[in-house]
């Protein structure tokens, strides 16, 4: 389409053209329906980009110049290379992976009869504020297994695949019984079957005492059988030690090995809740009987979520929640625009499914998968509200981001604003190159 | 195969008809066995991903003295527990339902005025022909990018010497022109996306550009402003920064949680409640007009 020439400025161009009395009344018009948007822009967008570049040559109140000092301090302080460091991370780890569960949901989803529901279902968060959303795994992730949901899962799974134990600390009684809880506790006398075996320990403190536990027994054996009695081996006043007496609970749920007299375990059980147990059917011969380290496996206290180490990838859990059902949304509107007769036909000749896939599939959806992680990539330079509401006050400083730390330079009492706009226009030369991706793909389309 | 089949995915499920016809039942069962792995396995996906909004809202129907002793699951062991004390509590804090109201007149006001100003120069950009129109929308798509972070500290000073800072307008007025970029992107594009005869016989009658602007561009353009008033809304519903640094007072929910959140674990009773309440409504708008936003979405990104 033809322009008009340049000068954009309405003079009013003398008589030349012939009286045109529509001109002046269409460029009114057109001046009408874009000023708003030219105002504000150029108020709120355009102006204050241009000023910040400046300001961020000068000083903490401004009238001091100080050339690209911000800068050098933005490069060589803690909290803000940390900022750097922590958002290069973001950037090369969660585009990526938003993209792959993405594209993974995307085609599993064409396979179940109710992918509506599930996409709703992922697709939610993003009608959620990142504040909320942060709010939300907040909660999910407190440390504390009766608290933290994850932490809960986490200890229930560890429960499944080996219970922890019902101590987490405890002595041997006597000098009868040697070792230590890493290596369990061993009664020096061997035994046979028929024989009992008590085995003291003190030490627990009262509160630490398993639930349920009764007053201690000492049960007699059967032919074939080694029995004895794990104890807390200690009541008010003191008590006899290595004698089960009134008053010392049994300790229940305690693992007991029986050991042959080479050192290996032959069998192991658990004690009940006056602390007895008993090996049924032992062969003839001299055996030990310990407590195994098992008893005393400490139990789970929860993975620090919200500690220093581990925010950032907290954070970023929560963050590729909210993002994986945009990328899910966008690559199903590409893959949904893939020909079928271009898969059929690999199909026909006889690729397999993942050949179809990797073949045709994904380099039909290139283009889709580049603006799926252009996007994010934009999106993560800009992580900021999420981290304020999954971290702490106390581990800030390990999740920072150019984001957060250009806000809280500026604003939350340090104040510095020449050194906060030279984070802002650090984080705005890193999305330039999305910038001019945006205005070639436009031009490409327009032409 | 006719050569345009895919209208919409969904119905491209992977059983080819043809074979169903020969296949016999027990076939079919063993297929649908093989296949319940795979159904659980998306079943749990789905699950983790609404688990976590479910927990905030059993969090938030926890009685105030469990809250901080155990954890939202109890509730289903125990659904006695259940309150709704918190929520009492919380529109009790008039505070809390200040901010309500302030989040509401920020994101309605600001998208009501973002849908104007940017539906007018869609049109310009779309169908008036003026000097440098190119360039300008040039500069527009570059404006789609840029990090509102540039813009924090200079406003910040405009607004406290001219009387916008901590106001209602002032946050209204800085949420819209940094949803402008990409309101007049979405809307330009759909309305050059309008039939060409329909504005020129228009204008073959004599109506005024902005008697087409009033009753056909608006009309005929309404799927892309939903989108793009959805949008907004939601932006600006679900903001923290812009609120955090122009207001002080004045508080939309976001900030007031935060505030609150500053001495977590105290007060998560407050915290739960509020939260869940500022995800409802953003979540109730995206439910009833989900559609508007995926193409809004697929029309800012894939374009």
């Amino acid at each position: 389409m033809a322009l008009a020439d340049a000068s954009s400025v309405p003079a009013p161009p003398p008589g030349l053209d012939g009286p045109d009395p529509g001109r002046w009344r269409r460029r009114l018009t057109t001046a009408a329906f874009l000023a708003p948007a030219v105002v504000m822009l150029g108020v709120w967008v355009v102006y204050p980009t241009i000023r910040t570049i400046v300001r961020s040559l000068f000083g903490r109140d401004g009238s001091e110049w100080v050339g690209l000092g911000n800068y050098e301090t933005l490069f060589t302080t803690d909290t803000l290379v940390t900022a750097i460091q922590n958002n290069a991370i973001w950037v090369a780890v969660v585009p990526a992976l938003v993209a792959a569960i993405g594209m993974v949901f995307a085609v599993l989803t064409e396979r179940i009869s109710w992918k509506v529901g599930f996409r709703t279902a992922v697709f939610m968060p993003m009608a959620i504020s990142m504040f909320a959303a942060g709010v939300i795994w907040h909660i999910m992730d407190e440390k504390d297994p009766e608290r933290g949901a994850v932490n809960a899962a986490i200890g229930a799974i560890k429960d499944v695949f080996g219970s922890s134990g019902v101590l987490s600390r405890a002595q041997p009684s006597s000098d009868a019984i040697t070792g230590s809880i890493s290596e369990g506790f061993v009664l020096q006398a061997t035994v046979r079957p028929g024989d009992g075996a008590l085995l003291g320990l003190t030490a627990i403190p009262p509160a630490e005492v398993p639930e349920g536990a009764e007053q201690a027994a000492t049960p007699q054996a059967a032919g074939g059988e080694i029995v004895g009695t794990v104890w807390r081996d200690f009541k008010p006043g003191g008590g006899e030690p290595g004698v089960v007496e009134a008053e010392e609970l049994g300790i229940p749920g305690a693992t007991v090995q029986l050991r042959d007299t080479s050192g290996d375990t032959v069998a192991t059980t658990k004690t009940d809740a006056d602390g007895s147990f008993a090996f049924t059917d032992v062969a003839d011969g001299e055996y030990q009987v310990a407590v195994a380290p098992e008893t005393f496996a400490a139990p789970f206290e929860g993975v620090s979520w919200l500690g220093p180490d581990l925010i950032t990838p907290a954070v970023m859990i929560a963050y590729i929640w909210v993002w994986a059902g945009f990328a899910m949304v966008v690559i199903a509107a590409g893959l949904s625009a893939i020909p079928r007769d271009v898969l059929e036909a690999a199909r026909t000749d006889g690729a397999t499914e993942w050949q179809v896939f990797r073949r045709v599939t994904v380099p039909l959806l290139a283009p889709v998968l580049s603006v799926v992680f252009v996007t994010m990539i934009i999106n993560v330079l800009k992580v900021f509200d999420i981290i304020l509401s999954v971290a702490p006050g106390s581990s800030q400083d390990d999740a920072n981001v150019i984001a957060l730390a250009m806000w809280r330079t500026s604003f939350s009492g340090v104040n510095d604003f020449g050194l906060g706009s030279a984070i802002a226009v650090l984080l705005f030369v890193l999305v330039i190159p999305a910038l001019a991706l945006n205005i070639r793909r436009f031009k490409r389309e327009e032409s | 195969m006719a050569s345009t089949a895919p209208i919409d995915a969904p119905t491209a499920s992977p059983v080819p008809a043809p074979r169903v016809r020969t296949e016999s039942r027990a076939a079919w069962v063993a297929r649908q066995a093989a296949r319940l792995p795979f159904q659980i396995l998306m079943i749990i996906i789905a699950l983790l991903w609404l688990v976590p909004t479910f927990g905030l809202l059993l969090t938030s129907l926890m009685p105030a003295d469990q809250i901080s002793e155990v954890g939202w699951w109890k509730l289903f062991a125990e659904p006695s527990m259940a309150t709704l004390e918190n929520y009492r509590a919380m529109f009790d804090n008039s505070d809390l339902v200040d901010a309500l109201i302030t989040t509401a007149i920020i994101a309605v006001g600001n998208t009501v005025l973002l849908v104007l100003v940017a539906a007018l120069a869609g049109y310009a950009f779309a169908w008036l022909k003026f000097p440098g129109r190119d360039a300008l929308f040039v500069v527009v798509i570059g404006l789609l990018v840029v990090p509102l972070q540039v813009a924090l500290i200079p406003i910040f000073s405009l607004y406290n010497s001219t009387g916008l800072f901590d106001t209602e307008l002032g946050l209204i007025l800085f949420h819209v022109a940094f949803g402008l970029p990409f309101g007049i992107f979405l809307l330009r594009n759909f309305f050059a996306g309008i039939p060409k005869d329909i504005l020129e016989s228009a204008r073959i009658d004599g109506a005024s550009e902005a008697r087409i602007f009033f009753r056909l561009i608006l009309p005929l353009g309404l799927p892309a402003i939903a989108s793009l008033a959805i949008f907004q809304f939601l932006w600006t519903w679900n903001d923290l920064i812009v609120a955090l640094t122009f207001g002080r007072d004045v508080q939309p929910l976001t900030v007031a949680i935060f505030s609150q959140l500053r001495q977590f674990g105290s007060n998560i009773e407050l915290i739960a409640p509020a939260s869940f309440l500022s995800l409802a409504i953003p979540l109730a708008v995206f439910l009833a007009f989900q559609r508007y936003f995926v193409q809004g979405l697929l029309a800012g990104s894939v374009k």
